[in-house]
C-alpha cells in the first residue's frame, strides 16, 4: 500500500478523514482553551494577592 | 484495627484541587498510550469491510464517540443529582466539569454519523429514531449548560440544571434500545451482551483501544475542567489566596 493509496481510503477518503480530522481538532481545541483559561485564571488570581499582600504591608507599615 | 480513611476529605474543593493535579498527567499519558495502537489497529491492522471498503474505519472514532456521549451523560446525571441530595458542592462541580465535553462527543457522534452515513445510505441526515435522539441528548447537554449559565447564584444553578439533567435521563435508554424498538435505518449494535461482538477481533481491539483513549482523556479534562470550576468560585476562600502567595 503505497501513500497516495492509504490518503485515497478506496475512494471514502474525504469521508474517512473528515471524521478522524474534525475529532482530533475537536479534542486538541477543547484541551488548548482549558490551557488558556487557567492561565488567564492564574494570573487575574495572582494580581488579586499582590493586591492584597501589598495593602497588608501598607496597613503594617503605617 | 484498620486505619479508618476518612472518603469525605476528598469531597471538600481544597483537598481535591491538588488531587486533580497530581492526576491529570497520568490520564493524558494513558490518553496517548490508547490512541497510538488505537489508530494503528483502526488503520494497518484491521482488513477492509467486504461490504463497505474502509469507509467503515469510521466506526473506530463514531462508535466510541457514541457511547462516551451516553456514558458522560449518566455520570454528569449521577453527580449533578448527588449535588441535589447532599448539598455537596464538589459534586454540582463535576457535573458542570463534565458537560462540555459530553456535548463534545455528542457533536462528533452526530458529525462522524453523518460523514458515514453520505456513502452508505445516500443522505447526510434522515429522521430516524436513533439519529432524532441522539440530536435531542445533544440540546439536552446545552440546555444543562444554558441553564447552569444563565443563575447568577452557584447553588440555585446547580439545583435547578440537576433537574434538568436527571430527567434527561429518561433519553438514555430511548438512544440505546432505539434501534430494537423502531425500524431505523441506522444499523443494530456490533456488540450485544447475549452474542458478544458480531466483528473480526482486530477491528474489535481497534474499537476498544479508541474507547479506552477517548474515556482517558475525558477523565484528563474534566479534572483540568473542575480545577478551574474550583478556582473561579473560591477564589475569595483563603487557601486559595495562600497557595497563590506559596505559588510566587
Amino acid at each position: 500500500m503505497n501513500l497516495s493509496e492509504f490518503f485515497a481510503m478506496g475512494g471514502y477518503g474525504f469521508y474517512v478523514w473528515g471524521s478522524y480530522g474534525v475529532t482530533a481538532l475537536c479534542l486538541i481545541v477543547e484541551v488548548a482553551l482549558l490551557m488558556r483559561r487557567k492561565r488567564t485564571l492564574l494570573q487575574r488570581l495572582g494580581r488579586m494577592s499582590r493586591v492584597t499582600s501589598t495593602e497588608v504591608k501598607n496597613e503594617i507599615q503605617t | 484495627m484498620a486505619k479508618k480513611i476518612n472518603w469525605f476529605k476528598y469531597s471538600s474543593p481544597q483537598t481535591f484541587y491538588p488531587l486533580a493535579g497530581k492526576m491529570i498527567p497520568w490520564f493524558a499519558v494513558a490518553a496517548l498510550l490508547f490512541t497510538l495502537p488505537g489508530l494503528y489497529f483502526s488503520f494497518f491492522v484491521a482488513p477492509p469491510d467486504y461490504q463497505q471498503g474502509e469507509a467503515y474505519r469510521i466506526m473506530f472514532i463514531h462508535v466510541p464517540a457514541a457511547w462516551m456521549s451516553m456514558f458522560i451523560y449518566m455520570v454528569m446525571a449521577g453527580y449533578a443529582g448527588m449535588g441535589l441530595v447532599l448539598n455537596s458542592r464538589l459534586s454540582s462541580m463535576m457535573a458542570s466539569a463534565l458537560a462540555p465535553t459530553g456535548a463534545m462527543f455528542t457533536f462528533l457522534a452526530l458529525w462522524t454519523g453523518s460523514l458515514w452515513g453520505k456513502p452508505m445510505w445516500g443522505a447526510w441526515w434522515v429522521w430516524d429514531a436513533r439519529l432524532t435522539s441522539e440530536l435531542i441528548l445533544l440540546f439536552l447537554y446545552i440546555g444543562f449548560m444554558s441553564l447552569y449559565a444563565a443563575i447568577d447564584e452557584p447553588r440555585r444553578a446547580a439545583r435547578a440544571s440537576a433537574v434538568l439533567a436527571l430527567v434527561g435521563v429518561v433519553n438514555i435508554p430511548i438512544i440505546y434500545f432505539s434501534v430494537k424498538w423502531w425500524n431505523t435505518l441506522h444499523q443494530g449494535s456490533s456488540i450485544t451482551a447475549s452474542k458478544g461482538p458480531t466483528m473480526a477481533a482486530s477491528m474489535f481491539i481497534a474499537m476498544m483501544l479508541m474507547a479506552m483513549a477517548f474515556w482517558m482523556y475525558t477523565i484528563a479534562v474534566a479534572l483540568m475542567r473542575v480545577r478551574c470550576e474550583i478556582l473561579e468560585r473560591e477564589r475569595h476562600a483563603e487557601w486559595v489566596a495562600e497557595a497563590m502567595r506559596g505559588a510566587k
